[in-house]
């Protein structure tokens, strides 16, 4: 019988049915970070047991790292801490370390792949929910809690009930000036911010055929945003060629071996799904959040919406709720909303490709008096290659600061935050309340070009018109 | 491991309204800043709890007649976001031992689940009546009955379902699955050895 990648992954990885239905999963790869591991250590102590795998353990240090602050020890001495606990529990139990001084620390989310640790046909756990993030492989990668990083260190699996499955088809061409996040924070503004609950996301058509391997990531990445706790893109020869030469990617004859049987875990042609959605490209446009969830986004040539045209008492209070917290006007347009912070960077859109792109369009121009433009890079190898290429200095010349690896402002664990409401334009994945470290700070997820547009024009702006692009 | 069956929970409840609370909301990031789960509690819903002068905002849990509640009810979509095990920690720690919602982010609720606190789903017209009636009398003894799947107070009874796997975890005391996961090491073992990526 067909069958999709999420079923062939989930079979190969079933170690055994347990007592409540649930099934007790094989985790191939386990990647941890500082903030959510240090408990699940101290639990293993408590509890006397050992990592079953160590060498199936990678670790990186990401939310509470300083992008302005190299050097140890850190002004925040609770970070300090953090640093040295995650430091020295990967030493005590043989596991692999991306620190900074590896020169290839970075957002857990994008040292996985840039490693070639990420692979097809695998199953990956992280505590932190846009592990899905690497679902872009075919893999089928779950954001876990605390308990469950425990249950993954102590037995390298951990209790699961199977996911249904959605295929999401883009179909057509994306416009100029359309990006992978506009794509998926489309996606998300249709299916809801819990349309994706008990699934997981197959994404696929032409849109994603041709997507590299960042573009693929951007999207699934968000999945979580969408309610799924897995996202996947089926692999094809994008994924093989990223993977190939990678430190951690198979070598010489176990390549061609591998790459046989990542073929193996795509999903067969007429497999059946739970559910199928199909999504025109040509529907997309570049796409802007205007409340306090992801799925509460329009287009830039959109108005923001009106409470009173709501249909359901629901939807009129959750639109009164947001719009009272970002400060906005109901029927305004969202195009020249005046911004005080421009972000660029996190694991959705903190890859060289983003850099690449807004480097191109911002040659030559200038971020806007008084607003602050931060550009971080998602890990050092990122930063190390924008630095070749000399996108830093682009950036920086045009006004913004050129930051050290790490998740920045996209959840204020470290310094880089909102002050009072600022409003910020950012290409990060989620708007929630305070989420960027204000209690009453603002956000505005949008793709990186539009972050850049936004910078340079001190407001919220159409990036096709900004900087004229048509290719 | 013994664990407790969770059949049932009493107690008096306590009304946060509104859909799509997410777990920053739950618990702040600032506040994650930590190597133990300890003293969470104190954090939990801070940043709409307290104002920037550390006064008290309105909040129904900063409302004295809902003081030592223990099942905290609201809307659809309770603590979507970040899988912080962070957030349902400050939740117990706080001294909640149910949560009851009209529907749960994934994440958050096999977090819940496993440190056995149910979560159970209940339709909104019923979360309403719910909270009239507790509105009106917060000294109101509510159950939570997990085996029986309802809720029951002041002499009515509304359906409130835990999802079924985590349901028979709960009554039967294997909400932890880490007992469990450990007998079958040996199983590990052997499909690691014959899973090619792992073997090698």
């Amino acid at each position: 019988m067909a069958k999709s990648l999420f079923e062939k992954v989930w079979a190969a990885h079933a170690v055994r049915t347990l007592a409540n239905g649930q099934t007790q999963l094989l985790i191939g790869t386990h990647l941890i970070h500082e903030v959510t591991s240090p408990q699940a250590f101290g639990m293993l102590r408590d509890l006397g047991l050992k990592v079953a795998m160590p060498h199936r353990t990678f670790a990186t240090v990401d939310h509470i790292v300083p992008t302005d602050q190299l050097v140890e020890p850190y002004r925040d001495p609770l970070a300090q801490a953090m640093m040295e606990e995650l430091r020295r529990n990967c030493a005590q139990s043989g596991i692999t370390f991306f620190d900074r001084a590896s020169g290839k620390q970075g957002i857990v989310h994008i040292v996985g792949p840039e490693q070639g640790i990420t692979q097809p046909g695998t199953t990956i756990a992280c505590g932190d929910s846009h592990t899905s993030t690497h679902g872009a492989f075919g893999a089928v990668a779950f954001g876990i809690g605390t308990t469950q990083i425990r249950d993954v260190l102590a037995t390298q699996t951990m209790a699961l009930g199977k996911l249904k499955v959605r295929r999401i088809n883009v179909r057509g061409s994306l416009r100029p000036g359309v990006y992978a996040k506009d794509v998926i924070l489309h996606i998300i503004r249709v299916l809801g911010v819990n349309g994706g609950t008990g699934y997981a996301y197959e994404y696929g058509g032409e849109v994603f055929d041709r997507f590299s391997m960042e573009e693929r990531m951007t999207v699934c990445n968000m999945s979580i945003e969408g309610g799924a706790r897995a996202g996947y893109v089926n692999p094809d020869q994008t994924t093989f060629d990223y993977l190939r030469g990678r430190p951690y990617s198979p070598q010489g004859a176990a390549w061609d071996a591998a790459v046989e049987r990542w073929r193996g875990f795509a999903s067969d042609p007429g497999c059946p799904y739970d559910d199928i959605v199909t999504i025109e490209a040509a529907d997309i446009a570049p796409t802007v959040t205007w409340g306090i969830n992801p799925g509460q986004g329009i287009a830039i040539t959109e108005s923001i919406p009106d409470p009173t045209h709501a249909t359901a008492a629901d939807e009129r209070a959750s639109i009164e709720e947001a719009l009272a917290y970002m400060k906005l006007r109901p029927g305004a347009a969202i195009k020249g909303t005046r911004i005080d912070v421009a972000f660029i960077g996190s694991c959705t859109n903190g890859r060289l490709s983003d850099f690449r792109e807004v480097a191109r369009h911002v040659r030559g121009r200038r971020v806007a008096p008084g607003v602050k433009a931060i550009a971080v890079p998602g890990s050092q190898i990122v930063a190390l290659q924008c630095e070749k290429e000399g996108i830093d200095q682009v950036l920086r010349d045009a006004g913004f600061e050129w930051r050290a690896a790490g998740c920045s402002m996209c959840l204020a664990m470290n310094p880089d935050k909102l002050i009072g409401d600022q409003l910020c334009a950012s290409s990060s994945n989620r708007n929630f309340k305070g989420r960027q470290g204000s209690p009453t700070g603002r956000t505005l997820l949008m793709s990186p070009l539009m972050v850049a547009a936004a910078a340079v024009t001190g407001t919220v702006a159409d990036a096709r018109e900004v900087f004229a692009v048509n290719s | 491991m013994a664990l407790e069956k969770i059949t049932a929970v009493t107690g008096r409840a306590v009304y946060v309204p509104g859909n799509d609370i997410d777990t920053d909301r739950i618990i702040p990031a600032r506040f994650m800043k930590c190597v133990t789960f300890d003293g969470l509690g104190e954090f939990l819903f801070h940043d709409v709890r307290k104002n920037a002068d550390g006064s008290d905002q309105a909040h129904p849990l900063n409302d004295p007649r809902f003081r030592g509640a223990t099942i905290l009810l609201s809307g659809a979509n309770f603590g979507c976001g970040s899988s912080r095990e962070h957030a349902p920690q400050a939740i117990q720690k706080y001294g909640f031992r149910a949560v009851v919602a009209e529907s749960f982010a994934e994440i958050f609720f096999g977090n819940c689940t496993t440190l056995g606190i149910p979560c159970a789903a209940a339709a909104r017209a019923d979360i309403a009546r719910l909270a009239v009636a507790i509105a009106a009398d917060p000294s109101l003894a509510v159950t939570l009955d997990v085996a029986a799947g309802e809720i029951r107070f002041g002499g009515q009874a509304i359906p409130a379902e835990v999802r079924p796997a985590a349901r028979d975890a709960l009554i039967h005391g294997r909400w932890d699955a880490i007992g469990e996961l450990l007998e079958g090491l040996p199983a590990v073992q052997a499909l690691a050895t014959r899973t090619p990526y792992l073997a090698a």
